[in-house]
């Protein structure tokens, strides 16, 4: 598996070899947004810049805008969370990926390794 | 907390901010023959005295019996079973103010759930809302929808939609960021949705399931907005394929009244239900098992979404909503039905008997129509006004928004223009016209 990184609003991005990015939110995201009953995401073909919003993820307490760590086309879209939405807390990491994104570039600048957004995120949990 | 939450300073600053000096000059289109300054009555009078001052003076209004009046236009005279009011006035639905915990509201919840399942089976769609203020923004409402399902910011009217509700439509696009545009031809791959009138603002029949199509043909939605009572006889929206049906529902059990309280209502194919606005009630289970109602996609609405909620809407109009619940919970399918047929029937007997009279002619005779047609009358405003002598409300003249239709009288009969009001509408116009005649020729 790819290196990870992270996004200070959440979202993790792991790239292969490819230059395929697979996007989805961290376990910290999910464990503080509860229960994911709803995620709206875009249509295969759409073009992302790095911070664009692609979708909004829908808890039973909050609803929250998804940020797209790079830039590229979305190239596929996560369909199994449509009818099990629940992957996105038991499985972050794996079965709840969101998107896959074809790279236009490289990753860009601004991302937290494992070990930086590790230390962003101590402390915030509430 | 004071009452009157705008202290004079705060009224101050408004108005300096809107730069007019006083409340009155922000007031200043009104025109000034409409505005009431104060009542004359003489100092001193009894209660008793006060009120017989203020009957006589009520009594200079016009007031139309309910069964002499032929106009509709979007509202509408029916016959309200004694039944609605008798549950609305109940003091635990009428004096409790935005009563959704579920705790406390079952009785509410589930009468909501109710207006949204009997306005999903009305319409054949999926899921219902919990209502909406009334009819025209309940089309603007599913007009967003369609933009922001689409991503496409087009909306293309087709046929005679209501102008009052083009209007609104108008008006949340450009706070929105649509635009609206008349006629099929401007269809494209830019058109998030195409809105109808069915019956039509002139009473007319739309060919709703081929406008249905033409829609999908361009990747766009079906947006159907129905007279509830017409669906007594027509092919509801979820039949024809429309993705959305909207509509207004004071013909459900609740009067004129001045044009309001009314009650929009609004419901869609399932894979659109998180794109409605406002309210919704669903059906869940206690921790016991026992059926219970409670608010649900509550995440979809303003108080959470802030400002990237798709409709300013949180609210609903729920007394009225269980006005319509009750009227058609105790009309039923087949009463609705009766009530439709006979408006039907009234109406075409009565369009017969109008061509009939001289300088009177049906005024689109290759359309169908249900309980309200347009017709072309010579003479309309001296034959409007002897109407209105002889206490009869005539047809609605549509001149004012559609200017080519200058000579154009909408009539409109319900099942309470009973068979001898008919008599005397007809007998006010031929004699109208006969004098006419003579006077010209």
């Amino acid at each position: 598996m790819a290196e990870r990184y992270y996004t200070e609003t959440h979202e993790w991005v792991a790239v292969d070899d490819g230059a395929v990015a697979t996007i989805g939110i961290t376990d910290f995201a999910q464990a503080q947004l509860g229960d994911v009953v709803f995620l709206e995401l875009p249509r295969v073909g759409k073009l992302l810049e790095a911070g664009d919003s692609f979708g909004v993820v829908e808890s039973v307490k909050a609803a929250s805008d998804l940020y797209s760590p790079v830039a590229g086309a979305v190239l596929e879209v996560n369909e199994s969370l449509n009818s099990n939405p629940e992957q996105v807390n038991s499985d972050p990491y794996g079965t709840g990926w969101l998107i896959k994104v074809q790279l236009n570039g490289d990753v860009g600048q601004g991302l937290l390794d494992e070990g930086g957004y590790k230390a962003m995120t101590e402390g915030q949990s509430h | 907390m004071p009452y009157l939450v705008h202290s004079a300073d705060d009224r101050r600053a408004m108005l300096e901010a809107l730069g007019v000096e006083s409340i009155d000059e922000l007031l200043r289109d009104i025109p000034d023959r409409l505005r009431v300054r104060g009542i004359d009555l003489e100092p001193g009078l009894s209660e008793q005295e006060t009120m017989a001052r203020l009957r006589q003076l009520a009594g200079r209004n016009t007031v139309f019996e309910d069964r002499l009046c032929f106009r509709g236009g979007g509202v509408y005279q029916r016959f309200v079973p004694a039944a609605v009011s008798a549950v609305t006035s109940k003091p635990e639905f009428y004096t409790a103010y935005t009563p959704y915990q579920p705790e406390a509201s079952q009785g509410t919840l589930q009468a909501i759930f109710e207006f949204q399942t009997l306005i999903a089976e009305l319409t054949a769609m999926d899921v219902a809302n919990a209502s909406l203020y009334d009819g025209a923004t309940a089309l603007a409402e599913a007009a967003m929808m369609a933009v922001v399902h689409t991503g496409r910011h087009q909306v293309v009217v087709a046929g005679c939609l209501h102008p009052e509700y083009a209007e609104v439509l108008r008006c949340y696009g450009d706070g929105r960021g649509f635009e609206l545009v008349e006629g099929l031809d401007r269809m494209g791959d830019r058109t998030a949705a195409v809105v109808f009138q069915q019956p039509s603002f002139l009473g007319l029949l739309e060919d709703a399931a081929g406008l249905t199509e033409a829609a999908h043909r361009s990747g766009a939605l079906s947006i159907a907005c129905v007279d509830p009572i017409s669906l007594g006889m027509l092919a509801p929206p979820g039949e024809y394929g429309a993705d959305i049906a909207v509509g207004e529902g004071q013909q459900l059990g609740l009067t004129p009244s001045y044009g309001g309280p009314h009650v929009g209502f609004i419901a869609a194919r399932r894979d659109l239900a998180r794109r409605l606005p406002g309210r919704l009630v669903g059906q869940a289970y206690d921790g016991r098992g026992r059926r219970g109602y409670v608010l649900t996609l509550t995440a979809r609405e303003q108080h959470i979404r802030r400002a990237k909620a798709t409709s300013n809407i949180c609210t609903n109009h729920s007394l009225c909503a269980l006005a319509a619940t009750v009227y058609l919970t105790y009309m039923g399918p087949d009463g609705l039905r009766q009530v439709a047929e006979v408006s039907y029937q009234r109406a075409h007997a009565l369009a017969e008997r109008l061509v009939a009279i001289p300088g009177i002619e049906l005024a689109f005779p290759e359309r169908e129509f249900l309980n309200e047609f347009p017709v072309r009358m010579f003479h309309v405003e001296h034959r409007l006004a002897r109407l209105k002598e002889a206490g009869i409300l005539g047809g609605l003249r549509v001149g004012r928004w559609l200017p080519d239709l200058d000579d154009v009288v909408v009539f409109c009969c319900t099942e309470v223009n009973d068979p001898d009001a008919l008599d005397l509408l007809v007998n006010a116009l031929a004699r109208s016209a006969e004098r006419t005649e003579a006077r010209t020729g």
